[in-house]
Parts: structure tokens; sequence; C-alpha cells
């Protein structure tokens, strides 16, 4: 062939290319839109509660994945020290993913539930008064920042525009909620859980819980952290089950 | 080419008048009606830089016109050494962070999180970005013989790029970020990036239009190939959605597996597209003036040029072995990634055999020696990904310090190398002079380069090493080994 044509016509030597570099994304990428295997079929899963939603955009606002991956390889030793390998469905609502490039800390993907509250706060106001080799930047704002929440209903309904399947109820109450995840046995508590379930409902920052107290950016990072890699119930997941990989 | 006329394009200066004030009256109404920080911050900029812009388009209407468009040039690659300065202090003192924390300050904008986000960006896009701005608006003049067409476009490319610039970094600084590695600016930034970029495309297009030459120069493939390729990654991994359109934050519209799925097609052809290919024009072009040689194979160049876009646009999958991703595309992404070995080598044996003939020059002129030290750079960093794409090797390197000593052989040895040589060559004809001001220092500047890359490279594969090695160690009894020398910290996930 001769490549004269190419040479001697920009518009064809730009439509040559924009089919040759076409090609490989589309093989890639549209398939797993498609394939009903690429994710898994499973039990537990829901989208975030308001609280965790506010904790999951300071963890993306801040920056961490630079240093926390949230996706736990096949392989025994990442199985043995941080549980079951991640599956595809349990980042399926994570607008934006954050499987991360990096370990420079641990992988968090299922950190939920492995410290305490008290463990978190102060980690996030000293690393290192926990773990004394730590070299992750302290977070002492956090806890002192009330969260700013004036907008939830407008991120709820966002993301239910691009697919998050929250319902019209559940973006009515997203305020209401952020309140409620902090105030343990209060009516508007049970509703929350109602909505989602398994969400766990204290104040996580450490101050009291009452009548009129306000949510702080520490409140909903540790909501966030707290509740990651829990949802999922794996004692019915079965990996050679069908529509599995 | 030489005959100077004095122009006043009325139509011209009129577009480029009413853009600018339409633009400061977004920038105004953005300033005022913003609902965060970030967007009253950015409106403000946006309004100043296009008032400057409109005066200074209202006092310069007449154009002394003679030759070629080489001001935005001059602009790029001044805007290239500054940004270079600025981006690599900014990884010295993350790697400092990284020994030290204290040096996070406690205070949220000085954070690793937020500033890693600016060392990268500020290298790959600023620095790197506007080298290959100031490289491709002077090889598509010279080797088309023409002018760049468009009073004014060239400029808003080359200004509207700094701009971008200076809009990305302070949204990472305040925490305005979309969280997808090397594609943190939010979708108001993506947007202003996306009219820079089209301007871009349309520039350099309409040069080759006005061509006198009837072929298109090698370089001018790789220069386009970069230029619409990069245009939709951008597009694509861009797509996202704002929780209002006054203000910063946004989510983007894929999840997940998907999600992932695209943020490396678009990662890796950032490298295979902002990082090679647009570099690789760089390569046809200074190469072979400033060793006075043709280019060893118009052959090899061709199979060059298809066979490198075509395999390069597969490899993301490597990024994600024994993730959630399904085995199906991790197969392709390594498969595509070890064949990606071929045309990589193929083209630095095209780079390099162009000296034929003229390996004298590398003793002579330290500039030539940078220009060909890149491509060997090259050479290495692309057998060295190759190999780190392989399932078995990417289950160590993943997640460790290696990904980031092999990011900076490909980005210090092969990028950073290969644009020094570019601007040494382009500086003296820019700015007519006899030559550079000390050949002296440009040897200092070969050799310390050339020797820190290889300290880096090499502290960075045992360090990654090791930590892979850790990571998997067990001890005599079947259990895996804590690595952290805190109590509590890992072993207590040892047991679950």
């Amino acid at each position: 062939m001769n490549h004269g044509i190419f040479e001697k016509n920009s518009l064809i030597l730009l439509i040559g290319i924009l089919i040759v570099v076409s090609i490989g994304g589309i093989v890639q990428i549209a398939p797993l839109f498609m394939l009903s295997s690429t994710i898994e079929k499973v039990e537990g899963m829901r989208p975030y509660s308001p609280l965790e939603q506010a904790g999951r955009d300071i963890y993306v606002r801040e920056g961490c994945y630079n240093c926390h991956s949230q996706m736990i390889r096949s392989l025994r030793d990442e199985v043995e020290r941080y549980g079951h390998y991640s599956l595809a469905a349990e980042s399926m609502y994570d607008h934006p993913f954050q499987w991360s490039s990096k370990r420079t800390g641990p992988d968090l993907a299922r950190i939920g539930g492995k410290y305490s509250d008290a463990w978190h706060t102060e980690h996030m106001r000293q690393p290192k008064s926990v773990v004394s080799a730590s070299i992750m930047p302290a977070y002492p704002h956090l806890e002192t920042t009330p969260l700013d929440y004036s907008n939830i209903q407008d991120k709820l309904k966002t993301l239910q525009f691009i697919g998050v399947p929250y319902t019209d109820e559940m973006i009515a109450k997203a305020a209401a909620d952020i309140e409620a995840q902090i105030a343990p046995d209060t009516p508007a508590a049970k509703e929350l859980l109602a909505r989602y379930p398994k969400a766990q409902v204290r104040k996580f920052d450490g101050q009291s819980p009452g009548e009129g107290v306000k949510p702080t950016e520490l409140d909903a990072m540790i909501a966030y952290l707290q509740m990651l890699g829990t949802l999922v119930d794996f004692t019915k997941f079965d990996a050679s089950g069908p529509n599995l990989r | 080419m030489s005959a100077t006329a004095a122009v006043k394009p009325a139509l011209s200066n009129a577009l480029a008048m009413g853009s600018a004030a339409v633009f400061a009256a977004l920038g105004v109404f953005l300033a005022v009606n913003g609902v965060d920080p970030v967007m009253n911050l950015h409106g403000a900029l946006l309004a100043l830089a296009s008032v400057l812009a409109l005066i200074y388009i209202f006092t310069h209407q007449t154009e002394e016109r003679s030759g070629y468009l080489d001001g935005p040039i001059r602009v790029a690659t001044l805007a290239a050494v500054f940004w270079g300065v600025i981006g690599f202090a900014a990884g010295d003192f993350i790697a400092w962070q990284l020994a030290f924390p204290a040096l996070n300050f406690d205070l949220p904008w000085t954070t690793f999180g937020r500033l890693r986000p600016l060392h990268t960006s500020a290298v790959i896009f600023a620095f790197g970005g506007n080298v290959l701005l100031a490289t491709s608006f002077y090889v598509v003049q010279r080797t088309s013989r023409a002018r760049m067409p468009g009073r004014w476009s060239p400029w808003f490319v080359i200004w509207g790029y700094q701009l971008f610039i200076v809009l990305a970094a302070t949204s990472y600084v305040l925490g305005a970020t979309q969280g997808k590695e090397y594609a943190e600016p939010e979708w108001h930034v993506d947007i202003f990036l996306t009219i820079v970029w089209v301007t871009y495309l349309l520039v350099f297009l309409g040069t080759l239009w006005k061509r006198e030459e009837p072929h298109i120069y090698v370089a001018n493939w790789f220069y386009l190939a970069f230029i619409v390729t990069v245009a939709m990654l951008h597009l694509v991994n861009g797509l996202s959605v704002p929780v209002s359109f006054l203000g910063s934050q946004s989510y983007p519209v894929m999840a997940g597996v998907q999600a992932a799925m695209t943020q490396w097609w678009y990662g890796h052809n950032a490298v295979g597209f902002f990082l090679t290919a647009g570099f690789l024009g760089i390569m046809y072009y200074f190469v072979p003036k400033r060793v006075e040689r043709p280019v060893y194979s118009y052959r090899l160049s061709i199979v060059h040029f298809w066979s490198l876009i075509f395999l390069y646009i597969w490899a993301g999958p490597h990024h994600l072995h024994y993730t959630a991703l399904p085995d199906w595309a991790q197969t392709l992404g390594m498969t595509f990634s070890i064949m990606l070995w071929m045309p990589s080598w193929g083209g630095m044996i095209n780079g390099l055999m162009t000296l034929s003939g003229a390996w004298d020059r590398l003793r002579t002129d330290p500039v030539v020696r940078l220009l060909v030290v890149s491509v060997a750079f090259y050479g290495m960093s692309t057998f060295e990904g190759p190999l780190m794409s392989i399932k078995a090797v990417n289950s160590l390197s993943h997640y460790t310090d290696w990904t980031i000593g092999h990011v900076h052989s490909g980005a210090l040895g092969w990028v950073g190398m290969v644009s020094f040589g570019a601007i040494y060559c382009l500086v003296p004809w820019l700015w007519k002079r006899e030559g550079l001001y000390s050949i002296k220092l440009v040897e200092w500047h070969f050799w310390l380069s050339t020797i820190g890359i290889v300290l880096y490279i090499t502290s960075m594969w045992v360090a990654g090493i090791t930590q892979g090695l850790m990571w998997r160690a067990y001890d005599n009894l079947g259990f895996l080994k804590s690595f952290a020398p805190s109590a509590g910290f890992c072993s207590s996930s040892v047991a679950s």
C-alpha cells in the first residue's frame, strides 16, 4: 500500500490515526458494560449513607488514594493480611473508584471494624501516637471542622442521575439521615437503618451525642472508614457460583 | 517567508476581543455567584486573565508579519523551564515529606495527598506540555514551510494552557479533585482545557493545510497522533456530572471496575501519547537536525508510527493485574504490553542509528549526548515496562516504589533529557543567538542528571523489590511476617 496517501492528506492521516487508536479502547472497555459476569451478584451492597458519602468525598478531597489502595488482589499474602479479595461489586457505587496504584500505607478496602473509633480519632490527630513508624500526615483539622452538608441532597441527586440506586425518599431525607447517623437510639436513626442496612450509628469522633449536636468532618471520615468492606456477606458468597468468575 | 508586512486583521481582532470579553464576563459571574471558594477563585482568575488579554489585544491590533510565528513558541519555551523548576521542586519536596512527615505541617493545604498531584501535573502537563507546545509549533511550521494560521489563536493556545495549569494547581491545593491519577482537574477546568486543546488541534492542522511541502514530515504524524488521542482520552475519561453548575465538585459518570479500566486506558496512554508519541515527534526532528543526518530508515518510521499508536492503547489493564478487573481484560493488557516492546525498540533504533556517520558528535556536543542518552533511557524503560506488565512480575512490583522508579526512568531519563536537548537547540534558534551561554554548563547538566537518574532508578529498584518481598514474606511456621514495626497495626490483621 502506498503510504503517500497519509503523508499528503492531513485529514486522511487524521482519520487513519483515529481509527487505529480507537480499536483497543472499544474492545477492552465496551464489553465491561455488556457482559453480566463483569460485576458479581452479591448480597449486601447498597449505596453509601449520606454521612458515609460525605466522608468518602473528604477521602477523595485529601487525596488518600495517593498512598492507600482499596483493592485486595487475589494473592495469598494479600488475602491473609487484608481479608477476602475485593470483588468488582464492592466498588460498583464508587464515583470515583479509589482502587489506587500505590501502597505507602496499608490497603483500606476492609479497614471497617478493624480499629476502634478512638483509634481512628487519635490516628487522624497524630498518626504516630498509635503507629510509631507512621509517615502519614496528620489531619487535626478534621475534628474541628463542622461538616458542610448543605448540598448533600444535590450530591445524592447527582449520584442518582449517574446510576447509583438512591430512592427519592433517600434523597429527600439526606440531610436528616446525616444528623441521624450520629444520634443513636433515636427514631430517626431507626429510619436510617431501614434505608441503609448495616449502617453504623454513633458519634464517631469521640464527642458525646445529643440534641442539636452537629457532625464534624471527622465523623464523616470515620463513618466511611468503619463501613469499608463490611457490606458483602462472604458467608453467602460462592466464588464458583453461576455468573461468577 | 521573509518579507515583512504590517497587517491589521480586523475580523481576527474583533473575534479575539469578543471572546476575551465573554470569558471575562463568565469569570466575573463565577467569581460572584460560585458556591465554593474554588469556583470563586477560578472565576476571578479567568476574569483577570481575560481582561489582561483584552487590553493586550486592543493595544496590539497591528502586527508586523514576517516569516514564521515564533512569539508563542518563545513563551512556551520559557514556561516549560519555569514550570519545570516548580514541578521538580515539588517532587523533591514531597519526597522529603515521605522521610520527614513533619514537613506536612499539619495543614490541609500542604499534605502529601494534595501536593503529589501538584507534582505529577506540574511535570507532566506543565513542563512536558509546554515543551510539546513549543516544539510542535516550531516543527510544524518549519517542516511545512508555512506560518501558523490565525492572529490570536496560537497565543490563546499558549496562554490558555498556562491558565489551565494555574487553575489545576490551585484546585489541588484547595482540595478540589476528581480523585483519578493524572486526571485530577475538576469538571470546569476540564472543559476549559478542552477549549484550549481543540484550538491547538485546529492551529496545528491549519498549519498542515497551508503547507508548501507536499509530504507531511514524520515528526508531525507523531504530534498529530498525540494531539487527537489525548483529546479522545481526556473527553472519555473526564465524563462527569457537576453537583452544581456553580460549584467545583463533580462525580465521574463511571464507577468501579469500568471506571478503573477507563482510567488506566487514559492513564497509560497519557504515558503512551503525551509522554511518548509527542516526544518521539521531538526525536524525529531534533536528532536529525542536530547531527545533520537524515532519519535512519523511512520504512522503519512508518512501521514504528502505526504499530506504536495501535498497540499502546491496549496496554492499560496491566495497571490492574489480579484486581477485580475480569481476567480476559488483564490478559489482553499484558499481551499487548509485551508486544509494545517491539515498536518501542524499533523507534529507539531509528533514533540512535540516525547518528550513523556522526557518532563523533557524542564526544563533541553535549546537546547531542542529552538527546541520544534520552533515547537510550527510552529503550531501557520500554523494556522494563513490558517486563513489569507480566502478571507474575507485576504481582511483586505493583503498589511498590518500583513503579515510581520505572515512571521516573521514563519521565526524567527519556522525557526530561530529550526535552532539555530540544530546549538547548531551540533557544539559540528562537532568540537568534550564536550559541548557548555555556557549553560547559550543558556538560554539567548532562552528567549530573545522568548520574542522578541512575541513582534514583537503582535505589527505587532496591526499595520496591524489597517492599514486594517483605509483603509476601512468611515465617517458618507458615504465618505472614509482620512488617510494621509498631505493635498491633498489621499483626492484628494477620489473625483475621
